[in-house]
């Protein structure tokens, strides 16, 4: 039987290894560069160093370190920590950049660089996103090399359990799926119930369109949600996990896998880890095209290998979850936060943020801004700086509308809240919500009952169809969006439609349906004037006059 | 543990239950592997057909109207046999801001299906997703394995005709081997 992993012995030959390169180059591989073009530009300064016969010059795939619109991205590292950062290379870029940087030492000249202060990284909080982008996601070495699994070593050999969720509860660490619910309440739940078999599982079945923070976690540092995983093991006693993955996601469900299996060599997972007497088991489960499996409920029974509906709580899956098992579901956001908790102690990770919502959060960044991509924030940060100083603004002169947050499930904010401190309980009073953290800039050229008729569609095309508000009610409000984006609705349309949203989120029975009228109470709370423009039967049609006459309108 | 059912070539002579049985195997036989099973099954035929259904319910050990309520479940699952070539058009939400909708518009009007549907002579399937996460390229369009981001309509259809065309080519210079 191979000994396990000698954590400090990896870092020592990883830094050694490290200072052997006079310059390394740093090729994003993830989802976004690899669809502009990143490996061809890879391939072609590997073969111009093989050519060189340089094995002192670096190629290193990297994840993603989140400027994805500026794509395919190439980071060069100097030894006197010197980086440069080229943005949209092609592979004749890449050539340059090999025979110029890497090989002759001097920055390429012409080429599309970013400044080093950029705004869009200077102003990050990296804590779930540290080493993404700056490591192999393939080795675990490059993980463990940045400290990775050293949490995981220091839980097992020095701290009992309950030492471990207590250092979760004191951090003040919030669910990252977009509910915020306390996980160390979550552990703490799970970590009383008796069974034999005690199952966690990372919910990574991400399903918000226009969010990919989960999905770039997993591709950039697999190693990172496995290391949160198996700490939250063994804080509240699991002894199997899994990594629930959506299957739109090909290349996180591979990276996935292979990490569990090089985590499982080192014996960083599975039996006696680190020759402890703890053990975890984890597996990947994929999805099969099912927004509905983001629900715990539903998702323990796609592991399952059911259909995924959910089903009533109580009971709550800490009590009764997969196989009759307690069972903890976390975001993989969440579990990604655990180590650098347990490394740099809960009271570092609670003075980020702000007071009820600590830590960081990912965003990311899609529609009409310059940069677009994935950013981590510290809590309370305002929209303005993240939509205007750090993804710089509204393009082609057009002006900022409202920024949907929380996916379907959310609501959008208008220009006059854009200083409103970005955390759980602000959104949630502007009838938004943080949601996983899809943040979609929309400008003036987009019509909200629109945006509102999207959603509802995508509503209504994932209801699993358990329950009648649901299945029927998305389908009856989106017919009546239908009918005033067409431009033939009524006021009545417009009534019955709001009437309507009510009572699908007061008598849905998960959080799809009880959630899928919030765009629509959302654009109607902020822009009820556009609704009102479409309607065909107002006594007075001339638009001037129209916000007075909704005033006089009985409730 | 079920124990595996006994191994033999499939009736109807069809290799491709041999690499079935391999994912089977693979799986262990267990029930709760049933989704894996449907993506491997999905892989092989290309499609989930009423006697793939059968097999994989009579190898896992499950009611016949289980393995057939989960393939009709979930989106990914197709009960009709697709295209040759696949073209896939995000309808994500970032897509969606950047006018996913007039690249789909101008695939149905020049193929003449809607989405989910397949072109008689079956050469194309066309297919929206809701997201595959490159938002930062909306709108996004993939053409069988080839992603393509930032795409007016008209790019978009270009990229179909292109691939369509190609296809054509390949097959009129290098004839199949018939073996």
């Amino acid at each position: 039987m191979a000994a396990p992993i000698d954590l400090d012995d990896v870092v020592r030959f990883e830094r050694e290894e490290r200072a052997r390169f006079v310059r390394r180059a740093l090729v994003c591989t993830s989802t976004a560069c690899v669809t502009a073009g990143a490996l061809p530009v890879r391939d072609r300064l590997t073969a111009a160093l093989d050519e060189a016969e340089r094995t002192d010059i670096g190629v290193v795939s990297t994840g993603c370190p989140g400027l994805c619109s500026r794509g395919p991205l190439v980071r060069v590292e100097d030894r006197a920590e010197q980086t440069t950062i080229y943005t949209h290379v092609d592979t004749e870029g890449a050539g340059a950049i090999a025979d110029e940087h890497l090989l002759g030492g001097q920055p390429t000249d012409g080429a599309t660089t970013m400044p080093p202060d950029l705004p869009f990284f200077a102003r990050q909080e990296r804590v779930v996103l540290e080493t993404a982008g700056r490591i192999d996601p393939e080795r675990l070495e490059d993980y463990v090399g940045e400290g990775g699994y050293h949490a995981l070593a220091k839980v097992i050999t020095l701290m009992e359990p309950a030492e471990v969720v207590d250092a979760i509860t004191r951090s003040g660490l919030r669910g990252r799926g977009g509910a915020g619910y306390p996980t160390g309440r979550k552990w703490a739940l799970l970590a009383e119930a008796e069974a034999d078999t005690k199952y966690v599982v990372a919910n990574g079945d991400e399903g918000d369109p226009g969010a990919y923070m989960d999905r770039t976690i997993m591709d950039s540092d697999p190693h990172r949600v496995i290391e949160g995983l198996a700490i939250a093991a063994y804080a509240t006693g699991a002894t199997k996990g899994f990594v629930y993955v959506r299957a739109e996601y090909p290349l996180a469900i591979e990276r996935m896998e292979r990490a569990i299996r090089a985590a499982k060599r080192a014996k960083l997972i599975g039996r006696n880890v680190l020759g402890s007497s703890f053990a975890f088991d984890l597996d990947v489960r994929v999805g099969a095209g099912a927004f509905v499996c983001g629900e715990e409920t539903a998702l323990m029974a796609s592991i399952e290998g059911r259909r995924g509906l959910p089903v009533l709580r109580p009971p709550y899956p800490t009590e009764k979850g997969l196989w009759g098992q307690p069972t903890m579901i976390n975001n993989v956001e969440t579990l990604a936060n655990v180590p650098a908790i347990i490394a740099r102690g809960p009271d570092w990770f609670a003075s980020l943020g702000t007071e009820s919502s600590p830590g960081t959060k990912v965003f990311a960044l899609a529609g009409s801004v310059a940069d677009t991509g994935l950013i981590e924030v510290p809590m309370g940060i305002s929209l303005r700086e993240i939509v205007f100083d750090m993804a710089g603004g509204i393009p082609n002169g057009r002006t900022f509308k409202a920024a949907q947050t929380g996916g379907p499930s959310g609501g959008c904010i208008p220009a006059q809240y854009l200083d409103t401190p970005v955390d759980y309980e602000h959104l949630r009073d502007l009838g938004s919500m943080m949601g996983s953290g899809g943040l979609v800039v929309m400008d003036d050229s987009v019509s909200m009952p629109e945006v509102a008729r999207f959603y509802l569609a995508f509503c209504r095309d994932e209801s699993c169809g358990k329950c009648v508000p649901c299945r029927v009610g998305t389908e009856k409000m989106h017919a009546f969006l239908d009918r005033i984006c067409e431009g033939t609705g009524r006021r009545r349309d417009l009534q019955h439609l709001e009437s309507l949203a009510r009572t699908v989120r007061a008598t849905s029975l998960c959080g799809l349906g009880q959630s899928a009228p919030n765009p629509v109470f959302s654009t109607l709370e902020h822009f009820r004037d556009e609704y009102e423009a479409l309607l065909v039967d107002l006594e007075e049609p001339d638009a001037g006059n129209r916000s007075e006459e909704v005033a006089h309108e009985p409730a | 543990m079920v124990p595996p059912p006994p191994q033999e070539p499939h009736p109807s002579g069809d290799e491709r239950f041999a690499l079935l049985d391999k994912s089977l195997r693979k799986a262990r036989y267990r029930q709760d592997q049933l989704i894996e099973v449907l993506h491997a099954a999905q892989e092989v035929f290309g499609y989930l057909a009423d006697d793939v259904l059968l097999y994989v319910a009579q190898a896992l050990r499950l009611p016949r109207s289980r393995v057939y309520g989960v393939a009709t479940f979930y989106h990914l699952f197709t009960r009709e046999p697709m295209g040759e070539h696949i073209c896939s058009v995000c309808t994500g939400t970032a897509c969606f801001v950047k006018g996913a909708d007039a690249i789909v518009d101008a695939m149905v009007s020049e193929y003449g299906i809607q989405p989910g549907e397949t072109t008689e002579d079956g050469t194309l399937t066309l297919t929206t997703t809701r997201c595959i996460g490159s938002c930062s390229l909306a709108p996004v369009t993939v053409v069988d394995d080839d992603v393509r981001g930032h795409l007016t309509a008209e790019e978009a259809l270009q990229m179909v005709v292109d691939r369509l065309a190609a296809a054509q080519d390949a097959a009129s210079e290098q004839p199949v081997e018939v073996s």
